[in-house]
């Protein structure tokens, strides 16, 4: 171990938390980040965001006023209702504007940024979004219910929870899938004469994405058994996630050579599968690996991913200890910043390095919103909560650093941040507040030599050192 | 063909253009002086999600497709353009009839990657763009691996266009990649100081000489009227403009092709946006250089040959691939049809592939780049068994 790779509170910031802020002490060591996580979640207080029940009654508040104007068309009440649905969509457009703000305001502001980066990153890996008008702004509602709880638990109880949410469900068209031989498949094909079956949509992604990885030891076979396994999964807008026994395939279900299930259509084999998954070696393997990609390297040390992988399997799945694996290894610590920060994570170290007021952008319109933030991470490469996939954002530093990505940093740079700010930062100031030690001749040229403090400031925040960490 | 010793420099020095007025004339303001390698035209469009090959072009003369596909029913019976009494086309194509008729639009039927088996897109993406028989074989792309064997590249040969990835021309070879959407108006000295920060980080530094390079010559389209038009009009019409000028060859995506769920709907507007793409480079294009352009469309694997139970199908294996362009021997379905029977599909669910979607593009490059075999074989599609030449380009 080179004595250079070793904690450093900057670089713990920087790489595990949400960057450097001149509001916040840095960490002390690893178990000063990795006490976060066991503290009360204060950014989710400060800026909440309802959980899926609250974003289901909104959804349920939509799909009745639509289905109100529908009913009316051609008569005089058409047109006050035409009014109400309207309100009702630029209500649901407001409240996402609202929850990008919250989780803009908590990366910024938090002092418990682990949890921030954590929460991002388990979004990502069980990405979920909606497909349907009344769904569609129900991501962040997703990752405030299922996953922002279990970021720090047992990565079973984690998939469990992504998995039988209302929004994966949707999302990989779970709801919709039916046990060719269940009870419902036979009433629809006696009355209607229509054959309904099978969608292995959410199976497929449930073993190559989110447990054995698409290298891992499963067959066609065990994604068709374990889709009929799954069938039953559904949800209503009305409860939320349900099991409905009428649409499981009858008998057991063989995946990964263990069988599960049997007579009677029940919740429980399903959530043993995903235990056993969650479980497996493969799946250690594969987490371990996603996660020193995400937070060291794109081509992380292979002692670091063994030695994360190895307490995984030791505890069963324990993220805690994962975690800890990971901030214990010195591979953690080389001090070259190797990673690029995706479009939101930059925006947000960025307000969060000029301590941009909370309210400066608790002031911000939707439409300002969009104009700031939603527009340009979408010319950055991400639009906000909408991957191109259900295998989320990409890690690869060189799918984030495009001409045309990089363009629209700068021009972000030189712009928004000023905008936000009553008056702008001494150049040298900011530069201190943003990278620390992280500073060269070069970069202290740059920043004297900047013609304006507007550009002074975009120069900084476009700094590599600034984009990467 | 003779090797080019004919450049647009000399042209313009011939006739008389370069000389007292060099700066001043408009002709010169927005071209390059560079020589392309080749003077045809290539437009490769990744379908990604995978195209539902029996829904595109509708196998109705097979016995056993109607009753594979109850509610997606195809065939002139249900919409469908007859191409050759065995095959017709779906609705939302009928803007192309016109190119089928002037044998400027082709077809390549029961055609696959040589991915077998997982049916993911991202492996199967990956692997169609790696152009290799297996995964992870290589880091760079099939069309950045031409680049690599042809003399005369430079960076605006190829152009990557749009905001997604494309892997297919990532590589060591130089292209260009931008986005129609993309604007970056800096001060010479911002410019200056960002250039000379980023000078130590290979990736920031390439990716903003590029960016500033194409700033500062990317004309804002010709595209009037007052609303701006959608995404894949503004990228079909931006490939156009760069292969009128040096560029050779154009990569870019049409997303939305994974139609688990009502299909009908779902690939009617995906198909309509192929169909706008096809157009606007044809029109964007002119005549002229619409003559030598080949449009190849390809997507990372077929759907399964059954409906699934909720009005679409899920991932399968035998795809195929769309052909268009002026310098196209169009106005056929190629490829050999494997049959619907349960015996000869693929794992009983899926379409077989009876041919490689290598192969058709490595005698495409063969014909419109005038690449080698050998090189087809060892480099761009390693291992591919290119079986007789199916005549694609025209010669």
């Amino acid at each position: 171990m080179s004595t250079a790779m070793r904690f450093d509170g900057e670089l713990a910031e920087i790489r595990f938390g949400c960057g450097l802020s001149p509001n916040h002490a840095l960490a002390t060591g690893p178990e000063d980040v990795l006490s976060q996580l066991a503290a009360p979640d204060l950014a989710a207080q400060a800026w909440p965001i309802p959980d899926f029940d609250g974003a289901m009654a909104e959804a349920r508040a939509y799909i009745s006023l639509r289905q109100e104007q529908r009913e009316a068309v051609g008569t005089e009440a058409f047109e006050a209702r035409n009014v109400a649905l309207t309100e009702q969509r630029a209500r649901l457009r407001d409240l996402r504007a609202d929850w990008f703000r919250s989780r803009l305001l908590r990366c910024a502001t938090s002092a418990q940024p682990f949890r921030e980066r954590l929460t991002l990153f388990w979004a990502d890996h069980f990405t979920a979004q909606g497909k349907v008008p009344a769904l569609r702004y129900a991501a962040s509602p997703y990752v405030e219910s299922s996953i922002r709880p279990n970021v720090s638990g047992l990565f079973e109880d984690l998939l469990i929870a992504a998995v039988t949410g209302p929004l994966m469900l949707h999302y990989l068209d779970q709801h919709r899938s039916t046990g060719p031989n269940s009870p419902r498949a036979k009433r629809v094909s006696d009355r209607r004469g229509q054959d309904i079956g099978l969608n292995e949509n959410l199976a497929r992604e449930v073993l190559e994405l989110h447990t054995l990885g698409v290298d891992g030891p499963y067959t066609q076979q065990d994604v068709r058994e374990l889709a009929e396994l799954f069938t039953g999964l559904g949800y209503s807008l009305k409860d939320g996630f349900t099991f409905r026994p009428g649409w499981a395939e009858p008998g057991a279900e063989t995946v990964l050579g263990q069988s599960y299930g049997g007579d009677s259509a029940q919740l429980e084999p399903i959530l043993n599968a995903l235990r056993d998954l969650a479980r497996h070696p493969a799946t250690a393997q594969h987490i371990s690996r996603k996660l020193a990609v995400h937070f060291v390297s794109d081509a992380p040390d292979r002692h670091l991913v063994a030695y994360m992988a190895a307490r995984y399997q030791e505890t069963g799945g324990d993220l805690l200890a994962v975690y800890a694996a990971m901030l214990d290894h010195p591979e953690a610590w080389q001090p070259q910043l190797a990673n690029v920060k995706p479009p939101f994570s930059y925006l947000a170290s960025a307000c969060r390095a000029l301590a941009i007021p909370p309210a400066a952008l608790g002031g911000l319109s939707r439409g300002q919103i969009n104009r700031f933030f939603l527009r340009p991470m979408q010319a950055m490469g991400q639009r906000w909560e909408f991957a191109g996939g259900p295998d989320g954002w990409a890690e690869a530093d060189a799918a984030w650093i495009t001409p045309q990505a990089l363009a629209e940093r700068i021009r972000w740079s030189m712009d928004v941040p000023a905008r936000l700010l009553r008056t702008l930062p001494d150049p040298q100031q900011a530069a201190d507040q943003a990278l620390g030690a992280r500073q060269d001749a070069r970069l202290r040229f740059v920043v004297s030599a900047a013609e304006t403090e507007r550009e002074a400031l975009g120069l900084i925040l476009t700094s590599p050192a600034f984009q990467r960490r | 063909m003779p090797a080019r010793t004919y450049s647009r420099r000399t042209f313009l020095a011939r006739s008389g253009l370069i000389g007292c007025s060099l700066a001043a004339s408009p002709l010169l303001t927005p071209v390059s002086f560079a020589a392309a390698p080749w003077d045809n035209r290539l437009v490769v469009i990744i379908l990604r999600g995978g195209m539902d090959a029996l829904d595109v072009i509708q196998p109705y003369g097979d016995p056993a497709y109607a009753g594979l596909r109850p509610s997606l029913a195809g065939g002139p019976g249900n919409g469908g353009l007859d191409l050759d009494g065995y095959f017709s086309l779906h609705p939302a194509l009928a803007p192309l009839m016109p190119l089928w008729q002037a044998g400027e639009l082709g077809f390549v039927h029961a055609v696959s990657t040589p991915y077998r088996n997982k049916r993911s897109h991202f492996d199967g993406q990956d692997l169609l763009e790696a152009g290799t028989p297996g995964l992870h074989q290589r880091r760079d792309g099939w069309l950045n691996r031409l680049l690599q064997v042809t003399p005369g590249v430079e960076a605006r040969t190829a152009f990557a266009i749009g905001q997604g990835e494309m892997k297919l021309l990532q590589g060591p070879a130089p292209v260009s990649d931008w986005s129609p959407d993309a604007q970056l108006a800096l001060s010479p000295q911002a410019e200056r100081l960002a250039s000379l920060m980023m000078e130590d980080d290979p990736l920031f530094h390439a990716a903003l000489s590029e960016a500033l390079d194409l700033a500062r010559d990317g004309a804002p389209s010709p595209l009037g009227g007052e609303k701006r038009p959608a995404a894949h009009r503004r990228i079909a019409d931006y490939a156009a403009q760069q292969l009128r000028q040096d560029s050779r060859i154009a990569a870019f995506s049409i997303n939305g092709w994974d139609t688990h769920n009502r299909q009908s709907g779902a690939l009617r507007r995906s198909l309509g946006r192929l169909s706008d793409t096809i157009l606007t480079l044809q029109a964007g294009l002119g005549t002229a250089i619409w003559r030598k352009t080949t449009i190849v469309a390809m997507t990372e694997f077929g759907r399964t040959v059954r409906e699934n139970g909720t009005g679409g199908t899920d991932h399968g294996t035998g795809g195929a691939m769309v052909l268009a362009g002026g310098a196209i021997a169009g106005g056929r379905v190629l490829g050999q049809w494997p049959g619907l029977d349960e015996a000869a599909l693929f794992d009983r669910r899926d379409l077989m592939p009876t041919g490689d979607v290598r192969a058709y593009m490595g005698w495409i490059l063969n014909a419109m780049a005038q690449t080698n075999r050998a090189d087809i074989r060892d480099v761009i599609f390693p291992g591919v068994d290119l079986g007789r030449d199916p005549g694609i380009v025209r010669a």
